[in-house]
């Protein structure tokens, strides 16, 4: 009896449809929030933050927001590298052009800006369904891509052709460029973390959440009933896109602080976080945490074994991830399309009956 | 509308109203087939309307006309007494038009309840901001929605199977959440498509006592397709017979039942064409 | 004529040899597609992999050499033997009708009847797998394939069509290995469509793509089917890998090739075979032409994404390809 939902009962409509119906589940939503807010901060260093943290945090938020495209609405996208880098382009020509401005609204505008940019590149979702989609998003990438290397505009001139973050403070401290402390580069990510998974909660909940969820599982039923499926796949398209550009400002600005756009947010970047959200399981938020925590602790753990372990060259067990990750994501797609999402619920199951489980 | 409309009164007592929607010469091709012929028929308030006809006869074709899913070459559909213009499903459906399918269309991945709150969309006003916060107006909207959803639970009897994922359901329950989620949407007309196709005798009765009492309690007009005779000759006030998309027959089940044409395609006289 | 347009012809032409080598890939997809209903992201990937493979069996490479360097400490690299090329091609095919067959038994089999999208993801999956495969097994440093294929501009037309465009105009230049690969490409697809019109096993593959069902009940195994098709992607891949590791080296960026010719389906629509050949030409002529014209204002590059937003626009506009059957929605 560990974990146990019975004598929960709900009075109301309100309180059986809110985030966390079980009890349970409530306390430890505070807990996990109360732990990275008010201790972490104090007990992280440099390493911890750079190598597992602040990745962790940004690509939930990418995840959040492709999970929404892909795992709720059903189109998959490709170019999730490439909304990202409209986010980190559109935050650092926010930066330069206004840098007395706050940071959290350049990043949150730039979220805005990719937001438009995504419900663009998701007009063609209208006519064009399934792989077809998902190929046609490669133009998005490929294009953005390309976009930011050879107009000059978008780096500001520079001559090596990157982009990199000026220092900008929030209440007096740096959380970009390089005097920026761990905690507070951390606390930045966490707090838009907190911010775009309420929101994706919130919507997925809700009525637009179920339009995404009927045009996913039966379109042409979904909207003989009464969905609009232009609102609905460009409101998707737009979330989604709002969250990803948002993943991509952090991830230049607070994260890398320097980057150049084919090697950041190249076609890897966008399989990266599809990948995170098969493992993690699609149309979950928690799955999106999950696979993202997955992924990013999977290769540090791989060196971790393989480099430091067994004095491996660094190479073969950037090979091997290779093989682990592909196996992974055909495991999970064979065994439990869900993903690790639907096996911690079905762990929680267990646990309820626990120990009498007949 | 120029001419007077006047409804009647059916045999047990109910008194039916004016035109609700008048189909007019429709004509359907796909290619180089019609799948229906210059089809005319009426469905008045308040009335249970049903379509007959053999496999292939173009019944469910024509449902889908009515629901703004295929687009008639020709003839015009006219609801409320008037020419509705070419429309999208989704707008046809927030006219008060709801329906169930053939092959059972739920959307699998979502639970029972979440599936009959989408019969609630229509009803949705708040924006996506207000939804995002998840504050005020959208709550209050959501509460309500729900409490409708939840009389049409009860009034289908599913109440324990509320937070099952549909995927899990039988076939018998899975056609009774789709009349749940036609049921939320509080439709004017609501069409069925085959509602009792590959049920038991139980499930049938249960079925037909579920469609006289939508159309008793809350006055829903409905067009049904069935094959089975004895419960559409038992349900509906009017028949309109089908045969290769053609009307061959349109009246009162027992007119339908002496019709000789009617009874030429069923039981399988030669046909001229 | 002005020697500008000569050099536009000399563009079209060699966008034309480009668009043979996409359309090698696209044939792989094409194959697969149909018998299957399975989008195969991994055909690129394969046509590295069995690249690698022949070059690696041809030079007597240990498979897995640093792997097991790495973990017994031993310094081996290669067998110290070189494989005849005729050889080593039979058996990187063996190699590939396993890696169809091991595909087959312990991927799709458990996946059937699931939807195409997870299918497609599944290929993904499968894709980084093989490719880490790959590396693991032969290492990742770029290859040169010396099967001996002519290589260079071809001489006779560019002596043949000098002068053209005035005296400034060299000629045509047209790479032998080009030449080639489309001869080669010919033969491929007049193949294929002989085994499939022609032979029993041809005839059951074309049975299959039109209905699992229906071919099932007249006694086709659709296990033995998939794994053939397979294996015939396999061979395709081989052949496309070859031309392609020829011309510019056995490398990762191979693998990507194969998101060339993702568009190039999409012109072409996924079960048509002649519409992977017409899509390929399309995109090589197009994008080649496009840099030529456009390309040179907009600072070049132009290749990277010209063949997805073409295939993105045409798609809006015709949504199931050049040759793809017109979609009637059933409910």
């Amino acid at each position: 009896m560990l974990y146990r939902e019975a004598g929960d009962y709900k009075t109301s409509y309100e309180a059986d449809s809110q985030t966390f119906p079980i009890a349970f589940d409530r306390y430890r939503y505070w807990f996990v929030l109360a732990v990275a807010f008010l201790v972490l901060p104090f007990l992280v260093n440099d390493y911890v933050v750079n190598a597992l943290l602040l990745p962790f945090l940004i690509y939930s938020i990418a995840a959040i927001g492709l999970n929404i495209l892909t795992g709720y609405t059903g189109q998959v996208s490709l170019g999730t590298g490439g909304f990202m880098a409209v986010g980190a382009y559109a935050c650092y020509k926010l930066m330069t052009a206004f840098p007395d401005v706050n940071i959290l609204i350049h990043v949150l505008l730039a979220g805005g800006i990719t937001a438009i940019v995504g419900t663009l590149f998701g007009l063609p979702s209208l006519r064009i369904k399934g792989f077809y989609l998902a190929v046609a998003t490669l133009a998005a990438q490929f294009f953005l891509v390309w976009l930011f290397n050879k107009v000059a505009w978008f780096y500001n001139y520079s001559a090596s052709g990157q982009i990199s973050a000026p220092e900008r403070f929030v209440f007096g401290v740096a959380v970009t460029g390089p005097n920026t402390p761990a905690w507070a580069s951390y606390l930045v990510c966490l707090v838009f973390v907190t911010f775009c998974a309420l929101i994706a909660r919130n919507l997925t909940r809700g009525a637009l959440g179920r339009q995404w969820m009927a045009i996913r599982d039966m379109d042409i039923a979904a909207e003989i009933i009464g969905v609009n499926p232009l609102k609905a796949k460009l409101t998707a398209f737009a979330v989604s896109s709002f969250f990803v550009g948002i993943s991509g400002a952090l991830f230049f600005a607070v994260y890398l602080g320097a980057v150049e756009v084919g090697e950041a947010f190249g076609i890897n970047k966008s399989f990266l976080v599809l990948f995170m959200i098969i493992i993690g399981g699609l149309g979950s938020i928690f799955g999106a945490f999950a696979g993202a925590a997955f992924l990013v602790t999977l290769p540090v753990f791989l060196k971790l074994i393989g480099v430091d372990l067994l004095g491996w060259p660094t190479d073969l067990v950037a090979h091997l991830q290779l093989v682990v990750v592909g196996l992974l994501i055909m495991f999970f797609l064979v065994k439990e399309p869900h993903g690790l999402a639907q096996l911690w619920r079905v762990a929680k199951e267990k646990l309820r009956l626990w120990p009498f489980p007949h | 509308m120029s001419e007077v409309q006047t409804g009647y009164v059916t045999e047990d007592g109910r008194q039916i109203g004016d035109v609700m929607l008048d189909l007019r010469a429709i004509t359907l091709r796909f290619g180089g087939v019609e799948a229906i012929k210059n089809i005319s028929f009426d469905i008045r308030e308040g009335e249970i309307r049903a379509i007959i006809g053999p496999n292939g006869a173009g019944k469910s074709s024509m449902l889908n006309v009515i629901s703004g899913f295929y687009v008639p070459q020709e003839g015009e559909v006219w609801f409320h007494g008037k020419k509705r213009p070419p429309v999208k499903p989704f707008q046809v459906a927030r006219q008060g038009i709801a329906r169930t399918f053939q092959n059972i269309a739920l959307f699998e991945g979502m639970s029972v309840l979440d599936n009959i709150m989408t019969g609630r969309l229509n009803y949705t006003k708040s924006g996506m901001l207000a939804q995002a916060i998840w504050k005020g107006k959208a709550e209050r909207e959501e509460t309500e929605n729900r409490e409708r959803v939840e009389r049409v639970i009860d009034f289908l009897e599913i109440q324990a199977i509320r937070k099952t994922p549909v995927g899990r359901l039988p076939y018998g329950l899975k056609k009774r959440v789709e009349l749940a989620r036609a049921l939320a949407a509080e439709p004017k007309l609501l069409l069925l498509d085959e509602p009792m196709a590959g049920m038991n005798v139980e499930e049938k009765e249960d079925m037909s006592r579920f469609i006289l009492d939508v159309n008793d309690e809350f006055g829903t007009t409905i067009a049904l397709i069935e094959h089975d005779m004895g419960v559409v000759m038992d349900l509906s006030d009017r028949v309109v017979v089908m045969d290769y998309g053609k009307k061959i027959g349109d009246g009162t089940p027992d007119e339908v039942r002496n019709n000789q044409d009617v009874i030429d395609a069923y039981l399988g006289v030669a046909h001229d064409e | 004529m002005p020697a500008d347009f000569y050099y536009g012809i000399e563009v079209v032409l060699n966008g034309l040899m480009a668009g043979v080598m996409y359309a090698l890939v696209a044939l792989g997809f094409v194959l697969i597609f149909k018998a299957s209903g399975i989008f195969n992201f991994a055909q690129g990937v394969m046509a590295l992999f069995a690249a690698l493979t022949l070059v690696g069996i041809m030079e007597g490479q240990v498979p897995f050499a640093h792997l097991i360097n790495a973990t017994f400490g031993t310094e081996i690299h290669h067998f110290g033997w070189h494989v005849p090329a005729l050889l080593a091609i039979l058996l990187t095919v063996g190699v590939m009708v396993i890696f169809a067959w091991a595909v087959q038994r312990f991927l799709f089999r458990h996946l059937v009847g699931q939807e195409p999208i997870i299918l497609f993801m599944a290929t993904i999956g499968l894709a980084y797998f093989l490719e880490g495969v790959g590396d693991l097994m032969w290492g990742s440093n770029i290859k040169t394939l010396a099967l001996g294929l002519p290589q260079g501009g071809a001489r006779w037309i560019e002596d043949a069509t000098a002068g053209l465009g005035g005296d400034d105009f060299y000629g045509f230049f047209i790479d032998k290995l080009d030449l080639v690969a489309t001869l080669v490409a010919i033969v491929l697809v007049a193949g294929l469509i002989a085994f499939s019109q022609y032979t029993k096993h041809g005839r059951a593959m074309r049975a299959v793509a039109d209905d699992h069902q229906a071919a099932l009940s007249v006694g086709i195994s659709l296990n033995f089917i998939w794994i053939l098709v397979w294996s015939l992607a396999g061979f395709v891949a081989l052949v496309a890998g070859v031309m392609w590791g020829a011309k510019s080296g056995v490398q990762f960026s191979l693998s990507l090739i194969a998101l060339k010719a993702l568009p190039v389906l999409m012109l072409g629509g996924f079960t048509s075979i002649p519409g992977a050949i017409v899509g390929g030409l399309i995109i090589g002529v197009g994008e080649k032409l496009f840099e030529f014209l456009v390309g040179p204002m907009v600072g070049g590059a132009t290749e990277n994404w010209f063949a997805y937003v073409l295939a993105l626009l045409f798609l809006v506009f015709r949504p199931q390809g050049l040759f793809g059957e017109k979609i009637i929605e059933r409910v």
